[in-house]
């Protein structure tokens, strides 16, 4: 990929995060009240003392004026402070932030090496019984509330077995919600990773391979294994999508912090400066995410150019 | 006369063939079952607190325990039935029929409508799906019908984008330009050639999201966006039994299972039917 096309994706999330955002901004003025007394929340104040709240906060100024700066202000970062711990946004998500990586790292692990596994034994052996149970496993991935089988896990692993803590931030405390974030993923992962086999298994170089006399196994794990894994992580930047959002479920069920724990308190709270950050920083993520993988697989792979 | 594709009379009879997707569709007709004839079938009112101890085990006369109110869990979990395909049925409508409308207009508008059209439904996209619909509650408040609301906008996007493409795919067939020369009127041209040829691509589509659908709006209510208590929505009983879980796990086991066999069997469904409506599914497998 020419430094020319990787400058043009560049430019191109430009207008998507301006759309984007466009979005965000509308939709917060939307919401019902005047923002300084959401701001205060209750606390009883001077008309004086008002008046300067909405010159800080800008509500006074024309709304073209305020639709400018937060565009501004979202490009540098700068979301203003909490209604309710009155610290900047930017300082509470760049706190919580390390938290939510850990588990999205931890999820997409063991989402990658349950999916995988599923979807070449259900591919190599297609149409048949084991295909059969694989896929329904994979069916069953995707349809297990993830905060239903967080609960089960916690209730067996911790509390019953005692294998691993309850809460806490550390690498075993770590372990099963990344198992509960993860199914969701192999589920996905599952089916995609055997609809690309069975098209890899099809190609003249794995018969040329099993007219040699290859075993099944070396065909699979040395020819077929290698192609058959790139189209699904292509979809790496969905994937993300995916952890994001299961990130906000697992964090409220094992109680642990970050993004998504952020996220859902701050909308329970109305605690709105919070909310306008998260959204339009995991966004911004995902769309530099989408970019990043795009360019990179226009470096490896030659034939990506559109 | 309207260029459809060929009727399927055997679409039931296809659906039907395989074990799963017959398994998936008795254990969506017991829900429906058990969301219409609720009254009848609970032992208890669902509301009524103190029919038993507090969190009392499974019992003879309490098959799936009590809760912390002392309340029916039994009772409870069937009249949450009420609430996961309807939840799941609205919000994917919401979706379908606005962005299939959103889709149509721009792909058929063309030129710079369907320029700056495609431009905002893929920026849209960039939304994951659940920071999505938190935001649209964060702005509507919290509340079942608002979670509802929430997860049928959060879906227009995709469904926008879906019909954008198939949409321009057909208008350039040969039917609508032959529609467009003896005069169609724009409406009769995407009401009589475009939709009915349109409808297998979107059945398909909600069918497949219509599992996840139910399941999103349990999530919401589940991280105390959605229903509000005493609803007894199976979500919010999850979210409500969280606390206490460790002593009482009967409070999450049941609602938890009834929202995963539901969400399986309406996927099992959705499978079956995409591999038979959509063609390059079949073409796949």
């Amino acid at each position: 990929m020419s430094a020319r096309a990787i400058l043009g994706r560049l430019i191109g999330v430009i207008p998507t995060l301006l759309i984007t955002w466009t979005f965000v901004f509308g939709a917060m003025r939307l919401v019902p009240g005047d923002p300084v007394l959401l701001m205060l929340q209750g606390t009883p104040i001077s008309d004086a003392a008002m008046d300067a709240a909405r010159a800080k906060l800008g509500t006074d100024r024309p709304i073209v004026v305020q639709y400018v700066s937060f565009l501004a202000n979202a490009a540098r970062g700068d979301f203003g402070d909490s209604f309710r711990s009155r610290q900047p946004v930017t300082s509470l998500i760049a706190a919580e932030f390390p938290f939510t990586l850990q588990l999205a790292v931890g999820g997409f692990i063991i989402g990658l090496l349950l999916g995988a596994t599923l979807g070449v034994i259900a591919g190599v052996w297609p149409n048949g019984w084991v295909d059969a149970v694989c896929m329904t496993l994979a069916l069953a991935g995707l349809s297990l509330p993830s905060f239903w089988i967080g609960m089960i896990l916690i209730q067996v692993f911790a509390t019953q077995l005692g294998w691993v803590p309850v809460l806490g931030t550390g690498f075993d405390a770590l372990i099963l919600p990344s198992i509960s974030l993860g199914l969701f993923l192999a589920g996905g992962l599952a089916r995609l990773t055997r609809n690309s086999i069975i098209e890899v298994m099809g190609q003249d170089y794995i018969r040329t391979a099993r007219a040699k006399g290859l075993t099944m196994l070396r065909v699979v794990a040395k020819h077929a294994m290698r192609n058959a894994v790139i189209p699904p992580l292509t979809l790496l930047g969905i994937q993300f999508a995916l952890l994001i959002g299961g990130a906000v479920v697992t964090e409220t069920v094992f109680a642990r912090p970050g993004i998504g724990r952020l996220l859902v308190l701050a909308v329970l709270e109305k605690d709105f400066p919070v909310v306008q950050g998260v959204v339009v920083l995991t966004t911004a993520a995902y769309v530099l995410i989408n970019v990043a993988i795009d360019i990179a697989y226009g470096i490896i792979d030659p034939r990506v150019q559109s | 006369m309207s260029d459809t594709l060929p009727r399927r009379p055997w679409l039931i009879s296809r659906l039907l063939g395989a074990p799963g997707a017959v398994a998936g569709t008795i254990v969506i007709a017991a829900i429906l079952g058990l969301a219409v004839f609720a009254p009848y079938l609970a032992p208890y009112d669902w509301n009524a607190t103190s029919q038993c101890r507090r969190l009392a085990p499974i019992t003879g006369e309490h098959w799936f325990g009590c809760d912390l109110f002392g309340r029916d869990i039994f009772s409870r979990v069937i009249y949450g039935a009420r609430f996961s395909l309807a939840m799941g049925l609205s919000t994917v409508a919401i979706s379908l029929v606005f962005g299939a409308l959103l889709g149509i207009v721009i792909a058929y508008g063309g030129g710079r409508i369907d320029r700056i059209g495609a431009r905002v439904i893929d920026s849209m996209l960039c939304f994951p799906p659940i920071i999505l619909a938190i935001l649209i509650v964060a702005v509507l408040g919290v509340g079942l019908l608002n979670a509802a609301l929430a997860v049928g906008i959060s879906g227009i996007p995709r469904f926008a984008r879906i019909t954008r493409a198939a949409t321009l795919s057909l208008a350039a067939r040969d039917f609508v330009e032959a529609a467009r020369a003896v005069g169609s009127s724009h409406g009769r041209i995407v009401l009589r050639h475009l939709l009915p040829n349109l409808a297998p691509i979107l059945i398909v589509i909600a069918t497949l999201d219509l599992g996840g659908a139910v399941l999103f709006t349990a999530t919401l209510s589940f991280l105390g966006l959605g229903a509000q208590p005493p609803t007894p929505e199976w979500g919010a009983m999850l979210n409500a039994g969280r606390e206490y879980v460790r002593y009482a796990p009967w409070t999450m086991i049941f609602p938890g299972l009834a929202l995963f066999l539901t969400v399986m069997a309406v996927n099992l469904v959705g499978d079956r039917l995409s591999l038979i409506l959509d063609p390059r599914q079949r073409d796949r497998t």
